[in-house]
């Protein structure tokens, strides 16, 4: 508790800031440093430097395409991983409950999981055509399956002590899931979140980048469009990059610390 | 053997008349091995229980005494023999009988408070009074400035504290101890044992308490009655009646006198089961760690 009142003291709370974000700022300036040298040292227009690339960036966040894009892939994507989360928690709880259902359906979701998520873009689009839906289909198939795994690990680890504590206080049936187990599961559940959302970003991406709807636009359609021009390539890229670590970082990452941190499972450094 | 112990060869027969709180006749449970094979863990042990008393359970580790609790808190089923509360064949756990378990069993994602309020809640306890009945249970247990705390941010001793208060918020009948105090340091441990003691004298004869321990310091200060078990297969081998007056303390002679001769009891046993050759381990207790 002291950590969090030393914390909210300006001085205290900017060097947290620096503790935290200066070695990944460290690390991306010496990615861009040496993209740099490697541009310099090629003459291959195939290699832009990052000051071209920058510019590229510039010049689609001025005239809104890539700020367009961004915007429809976030909807898409937000979409699609609900769709997901919905699905593979609900598969997952019912697998985690059913032995039977547990033996016999895993497997399956196991084969889902290890097939590329890329490998259902043909058959989305004879099911769908060139279609939002086959976009999304995509996107769901590749990202459900970890999280139904997920959930069915934090189910399953769970402490018997702590089922058992709640058994002795009267607690059986849903109310024992309701006060017990479900919120024992939380720290794995919210680790599966993380990373579907991964799975359902990288999906997205190349579903995108195949699958070229008519009229639709996102930041894997972009990816399709300006085939010829390497520098808006390599902006676009980094976008897509840069909105991935942003969210694993602020929003999961941040969710996992808090509800670790609560229940004692984290190493204050 | 001194006057304020009471030694009975064979475990007691049922005084007539009332129906005992805890009851369990024939009791055999077995359990399986990692290499798949069953393993007796309770050899046909019958005993009871009367509403009020305080009961140890005390015998080596392995010997099976966690087994015939896990039975009678209804957490698990007996092989054969039954197991009885108030008369009545134990089904499962219930909110009428509290368990204090040695491994720290809080919620962590609850607060100090936030778990007694749960134990209160399951048992149906109306929203309005659970804050008043949380904080004087806490007061209880010495706990009240730790209310808000998360069960990580407490000490050992601290967590079993808690742990009591959650077990007794809910007024159960019969409190089941299982070596809830094993794993304390000395000082936790007699903090501990005066507070479950104090407890136990306050509801005077209405609650009961049934410890399991391999502490002799420990079932002498706490109990009215101590069942020496012997090592794996757990068998009752003898009842110790201990009349001295409470509230006790460890450094009581007669407290002492207890444990010498409960002691000198446990090491006669050892002897016997040296002379008899017998295979099974012999019968070690801890007198004081």
């Amino acid at each position: 508790m002291s950590a969090v009142t030393a914390a909210d003291t300006p001085r205290v709370g900017a060097r947290r800031l620096a503790h935290e974000i200066g070695p990944p700022l460290a690390g991306l300036a010496g990615l861009v440093i040496v993209w740099a040298l490697i541009a310099a040292l090629t003459t291959s227009e195939g290699v832009p430097s990052p000051l071209e690339a920058w510019r590229a960036l510039v010049a689609g966040l001025d005239d809104g395409t890539i700020v367009d894009a961004t915007l429809k892939t976030l909807i898409r994507l937000g979409f699609s991983f609900a769709i997901a989360v919905a699905l593979g928690t609900l598969i997952g709880l019912a697998l985690a409950l059913n032995e039977f259902a547990r033996r016999s359906i895993r497997p399956l979701v196991v084969a889902l999981q290890i097939v590329p998520f890329v490998a259902w873009v043909p058959i989305a689009v004879i099911w769908f055509g060139a279609t939002e839906r086959a976009v999304v289909f995509v996107t769901v198939v590749g990202s459900f399956p970890s999280m139904t795994l997920a959930t069915m690990a934090a189910m399953r680890q769970v402490p018997p002590i702590l089922r058992r504590a709640g058994r002795t206080l009267g607690a059986d049936g849903w109310t024992l899931y309701r006060n017990v187990i479900l919120p024992a599961a939380l720290p794995g559940f919210i680790a599966g979140l993380q990373q579907a959302w991964g799975f359902a970003w990288k999906a997205l991406m190349a579903a995108e980048l195949i699958i070229a709807a008519a009229g639709a636009a996102g930041l894997g359609h972009l990816l399709a469009q300006e085939a010829g021009d390497v520098p808006a390539l390599v902006a676009v890229v980094a976008v897509i990059a840069v909105i991935g670590v942003l969210v694993d970082y602020l929003v999961f990452n941040r969710l996992d610390r808090r509800v670790r941190r609560r229940r004692g499972l984290l190493l204050e450094g | 053997m001194s006057d304020v112990i009471t030694t009975v060869a064979a475990p007691a027969a049922a005084p007539e008349g009332d129906t005992p709180k805890l009851a369990v006749h024939d009791l055999v449970k077995t359990r399986r091995s990692t290499s798949s094979a069953a393993v007796t863990a309770v050899d046909h042990v019958t005993f009871e229980v009367h509403v009020g008393e305080f009961v140890c359970l005390l015998g080596p580790s392995g010997c099976g005494k966690t087994s015939i609790l896990n039975v009678l808190a209804g957490l698990d089923a007996a092989t054969s023999g039954e197991a009885l509360l108030d008369g009545r064949p134990i089904s499962g756990p219930g909110p009428d009988r509290a368990v204090l378990f040695q491994e720290p069993a809080l919620f962590p994602w609850l607060s100090v408070a936030g778990n007694v309020e749960l134990a209160l809640k399951l048992t149906g306890a109306p929203a309005a009074e659970r804050a008043d009945r949380v904080r004087t249970w806490l007061t209880n247990v010495g706990l009240e400035p730790f209310a808000d705390v998360q069960p990580h941010e407490l000490s050992a001793g601290m967590r079993q504290r808690a742990q009591l208060a959650r077990a007794l918020a809910t007024e159960p009948d019969v409190l089941l101890g299982d070596e809830p105090f094993g794993a304390l340091d000395a000082q936790a441990r007699e903090l501990l044992q005066d507070e479950v003691q104090r407890v136990w004298l306050e509801r005077g004869g209405r609650k009961t308490f049934v410890f399991v321990t391999h502490n002799v310091r420990e079932a002498a200060l706490l109990a009215d009655r101590v069942l020496v078990m012997s090592a794996a297969p757990g068998r009752l081998l003898e009842e110790v009646r201990i009349s001295a007056p409470r509230p006790r303390q460890l450094d009581d002679v007669l407290v002492a006198r207890v444990v010498s001769d409960v002691h000198e009891l446990l090491m006669r046993e050892v002897d016997r089961a040296r002379i008899e050759g017998s295979d099974q381990p012999t019968v070690e207790a801890e007198v004081d760690p």
